[in-house]
């Protein structure tokens, strides 16, 4: 077995092995098994990065097999410098929410952490996948524990909100099947990535396929005006749901970005770049703003996401070297960043079984520990520096500058957007004085929870402070990744 | 050799039906409630007969039989084999819910249920207008017989009675149009007619109006609209065992049909069915899951949800012709192929589950009737759940490679025709992921309404297991029994 199939299926046999043997009367034992699952796999992740090779460009670990013949689909695995990071991120991602469930779920514990398990090796391998058809398959494959997820173990509009994660992100990756199939015969019959990078395709095809690629992606992203269902479904997933979401299943729609929309239709992508600058610029303004009046935390959080995957589209489209590591180097910040935001809300929320700013106010005098982890995430949310947050969004603000000012003007200015909504949240929820019965009950958390927010912690500081090692793995990729997309590919 | 009667192209035919005279006599001596005797003998000689298929399938020889009448080919031989083996597994399925249900009484269950594979599999092997539409009426006419099994119960009664009416309306219509056929060419074996036609001697109007009544009729027996009326009340009507019978394994020899009269006997009119089967298509699809969505009854919604999923069938078969160019035909008619098989072994899985969870005076066809199944059973709930992501088309399941090798037979003629097609159907599979994502949403995030807990046989319940498994297995490993179906199309075509 190679590196990379490992990373992919330790996690997926663990989560089957238990749903199928898990039952309640063991949940003790449940939650250990899970627990080694998720930090196998995530041990599994660190040789890759050991491992990698800086110099080169080249899809590497790559694993090649057969799968289905009669389609030339093959298990093609590889990554490069853009994708080796979201492996590591999901892995640890995965174990933190193993930890972040251990005793907030009760109930079918073994289907909780299978579903997780299972859902984790399903997005390292969207992130490995150098087959078209096997993209796809990982793709799509995530809807269904992340419905079932949100639909078992989700808040009060759960059912609402499973349906609408669902069938939104099918309604857009239904159309990239078609695209999928077009290239594939377009190419005469290959589903291979980088032979679809090469192919020569004529400019109504390209926008054709760029936009059934966008339908796909601009949803999972999600970027202005399809964020719509992130709120709502945010709002209802359970708190481990949550912070996958918005740390791992979000980056799935960008990562799609960099590998089909730019590479296969380049010429598309340039002329249509004004279009995803108009819409990355509104998220990130827009979207910012609506986020300031959201009493609700999770949607506060959730549309802070929205407006900071603005960011990510907007590097992408600038074409810079800057502004693509700028918005690479955004996504796995706001990784750590959202998945730690959605675990503090998580916290409050199982002590206090709300979500409203106004319910709660002075936690802090309550629970000092666990509101300087609030504030430290707080802060690398507005994009503080020294934190996680800073890196991605300054780079890709100078991009944007370069490109022309009044674009990086404006994207400037959503950073006092984001420091409005994150500080005023945290000004109303832990600071000033004790408000309420429930507040004055509050325990400051337990070691599991210092466990689960000192990792997130000190990952948002070492990124931070040393980004080094996440810049220096996607440089030759992405300008390769840039070289190519300079060409232009319509036939002669 | 060629006009010798050669016994061997029919043997496991021969045996099937020795083995059911046997098995009647034999039937008249039990005396279990459960018919034990009769059920083993059954399931052993479908075994039989279904490893006798495997093994002239995969001899991969062509071999003609009464006088050119019967074929015994791959394509033909998997088809039954499949029928067989989905047969037994209807009747494990069929037995605790009958045996509930007095329907065990005598041994009719099995018998009508084997001399209805008979007639499949006759119909699967004709080489001739009669052969086929003998064996399709040995199947209907076994079929109204099953279906009026509760004959104490006022809806399976009116169901059949349906049935009946419809059905003979059917056979009709497909008996006059291949009479036209007959009138125009001279002959009824499938082979000359091919030859007849493709000769371009005979008028054009009159072949394409026998053609309209030959679709008519295949189309009415594989439930497309708008010939789709009989479906949902069969399906609800009908007691739930025998809706499986006729909701599984006949579709094989429905597709079986298809192939035979249109593909090997009037492929040169390939242009003119294949614009029937656009309209039939788009029609079933859109009536087929809109409908759905409306339904309370689940019987009532996998009937609509059949109507669409032989509307992706139909664009497999479709598909074949680009402009007179047969290039593609094996292509897109092995995934029409593909299609139906793995539709037939998703169905088994769906209706098993219902049959499971049938008692005595409780009938578990409702949809609510499934609130909080992983509560009481997290393997049904499991099945049932991966039986319907399937059906729904998700990855990595074998219902998401089916449509896949739909639409890209669809797609390889690159019209933009089919490419307006292709995404309506993918937008329609949307609308069929809601009312599959509904059912499951009942099963998983509804509370139970009864605390009864879910019991059967352990042998019921590992078939059940390994169905469901399988569902999940052709879907990670498709590669297997796609290359089945396109050495077998591929094999029936060069003949």
């Amino acid at each position: 077995m190679q590196l990379l199939s490992l990373a992919i299926w330790t996690p997926i046999v663990f989560g089957v092995l238990l749903l199928a043997l898990g039952r309640d009367e063991h949940a003790r034992l449940v939650r250990w098994f899970a627990l080694l699952g998720a930090v196998l796999s995530f041990g599994l992740t660190l040789p890759l990065y050991v491992q990698f090779d800086n110099g080169t460009a080249a899809m590497q670990f790559v694993e090649n097999l057969p799968w289905i013949s009669r389609f030339n689909v093959n298990y093609h695995l590889g990554i490069d410098g853009i994708s080796i990071w979201f492996v590591v991120l999901t892995a640890f991602i995965t174990v933190v929410v193993v930890i972040a469930g251990w005793e907030v779920i009760t109930e079918r514990v073994n289907q909780y952490m299978g579903a997780f398990l299972v859902l984790s090796g399903l997005m390292v391998g969207v992130f490995c996948a150098l087959d078209g058809m096997l993209f796809y398959v990982f793709f799509e494959a995530t809807l269904i524990p992340m419905y079932l997820i949100i639909g078992v173990w989700g808040g009060p509009n759960k059912i609402y909100a499973a349906f609408k994660f669902f069938l939104y992100t099918l309604l857009g990756s239904l159309l990239m099947l078609v695209a999928l199939i077009y290239l594939y015969i377009a190419s005469e019959g290959s589903f291979d990535l980088a032979t679809w990078q090469q192919l020569p395709l004529a400019a109504t095809p390209q926008t054709l396929l760029f936009f059934a690629f966008f339908a796909a992606f601009a949803v999972k992203v999600p970027m202005w005006p399809v964020h719509t269902w992130l709120p709502d479904v945010h709002v209802e997933a359970p708190t481990g749901g949550s912070a996958v979401l918005a740390a791992i299943m979000l980056k799935l729609g960008a990562y799609g970005f960099l590998r089909f929309s730019l590479p296969i239709a380049p010429d598309a992508a340039h002329e249509w770049a004004w279009l995803m600058l108009t819409l990355s610029v509104i998220a990130v303004v827009y979207v910012g703003l609506v986020a300031i009046v959201q009493q609700d935390m999770k949607k506060l959080v959730a549309y802070s996401s929205v407006a900071h995957m603005g960011f990510v589209t907007l590097g992408f489209f600038i074409f810079s070297e800057l502004g693509v590591s700028g918005a690479i180097v955004q996504m796995i910040a706001h990784g750590f960043v959202s998945a730690a935001m959605f675990l503090c809300i998580g916290v409050l929320y199982d002590r206090v079984h709300s979500r409203e700013i106004a319910s709660y106010g002075g936690v802090v005098n309550r629970m000092p520990k666990f509101a300087a982890f609030a504030v430290l995430f707080a802060m690398a949310n507005c994009g503080l520096p020294g934190t996680a947050g800073f890196v991605g969004e300054w780079m890709v603000i100078l991009a944007a500058v370069k490109f022309n000012f009044w674009l990086g003007l404006l994207a400037a200015s959503a950073l006092i957007f984001g420091a409005a909504y994150t500080l005023w949240m945290v000004k109303r929820v832990y600071l000033g004085p004790v408000v309420n019965q429930d507040v004055e009950a509050l325990q400051d958390i337990n070691a599991r929870e210092f466990l689960m927010l000192g990792l997130l912690a000190a990952a948002v500081l070492w990124m931070g402070i040393y980004p080094k090692p996440f810049t220096d793995v996607m440089h030759v990729s992405v300008s390769e990744l840039l070289e190519h997309v300079a060409l232009s590919k319509l036939p002669l | 050799m060629m006009n010798s009667v050669n016994w061997m192209t029919a043997l496991p035919e021969i045996c099937l039906l020795s083995m059911a005279c046997v098995i009647t006599l034999v039937d008249l001596w039990v005396t279990s409630k459960d018919r034990t005797l009769t059920y083993v003998l059954t399931l052993l000689t479908l075994l039989a007969v279904a490893v006798m298929y495997a093994m002239n399938a995969s001899t991969g020889q062509t071999l003609y039989g009464f006088g050119q009448m019967v074929v015994s080919d791959a394509m033909g031989n998997w088809l039954k084999c499949f029928a067989t083996l989905a047969v037994m597994v209807t009747l494990v399925y069929s037995r605790p819910y009958a045996s509930d249900r007095k329907m065990l009484v005598g041994g009719e269950l099995f018998l009508l249920s084997m001399f209805s594979l008979l007639g499949m599999s006759v119909m699967i092997s004709g080489n001739h207008f009669l052969v086929i539409y003998l064996g399709l009426e040995l199947l209907t006419l076994s079929s109204y017989a099953l279906v009026a099994l509760r004959r104490d119960n006022g809806n399976a009664t009116e169901a059949a009675m349906k049935y009946f009416v419809l059905g003979a309306l059917a056979s009709g219509f497909l008996l006059y149009g291949l009479s036209m056929m007959y009138g125009a060419t001279g002959s009824l074996e499938l082979s000359s007619v091919f030859q007849a036609i493709s000769s371009g001697h005979i008028k054009h109007q009159v072949l394409v109006l026998g053609v309209v009544f030959v679709v008519c009729g295949i189309a009415f027996k594989l439930g497309a609209a708008p010939f789709h009326m009989w479906v949902p009340d069969i399906y609800q009507g009908a007691p739930t065992a025998v809706t499986l019978m006729i909701a599984a394994a006949p579709k094989l020899a429905a597709f079986a049909m298809m192939m035979r009269l249109l593909v090997d006997g009037m492929l040169p009119l390939a242009i003119d069915w294949q614009q029937m089967m656009m309209v039939l298509a788009v029609l079933s699809l859109l009536i087929g899951n809109l409908s759905a969505i409306a339904q309370t009854n689940l019987k009532r919604m996998l009937a609509f949800s059949t109507i669409a999923q032989m509307g992706f069938v139909l664009i497999g078969m479709l598909s074949g012709v680009n402009q007179g160019n047969t290039l593609s035909a094996a292509n897109a008619y092995s995934s029409a192929m593909f299609y139906m098989i793995s539709y037939v072994l998703t169905t088994l899985g769906v209706f098993g589950v219902i049959l499971l969870l049938a008692r005595e005076g409780f009938e578990s066809e409702e949809i609510s009737d499934l609130a909080g199944l992983n509560q009481r059973s997290p393997l049904f709930a499991g099945v049932m759940a991966v039986c319907l992501f399937s059906l729904a088309g998700v990855p990595p399941l074998v219902g998401f490679f089916a449509k896949l090798s739909v639409l890209q037979a669809l797609l390889a003629s690159e019209q933009l025709s089919s490419l307006v097609l292709a995404v309506f159907a993918v937008l329609m599979s949307l609308v069929g992921a809601f009312y599959y994502l509904r059912v499951i949403k009942v099963m998983y995030f509804d509370p139970p309404l009864t605390a009864t807990t879910v019991s059967s046989q352990s042998h019921v319940k590992v078939v059940l297991a390994a169905n469901g498994g399988l569902v999940l297995l052709l879907g990670v490993l498709p590669g297997g029994l796609m290359s089945l179906c396109a050495v077998a199309v591929v094999q029936a075509l060069g003949t």
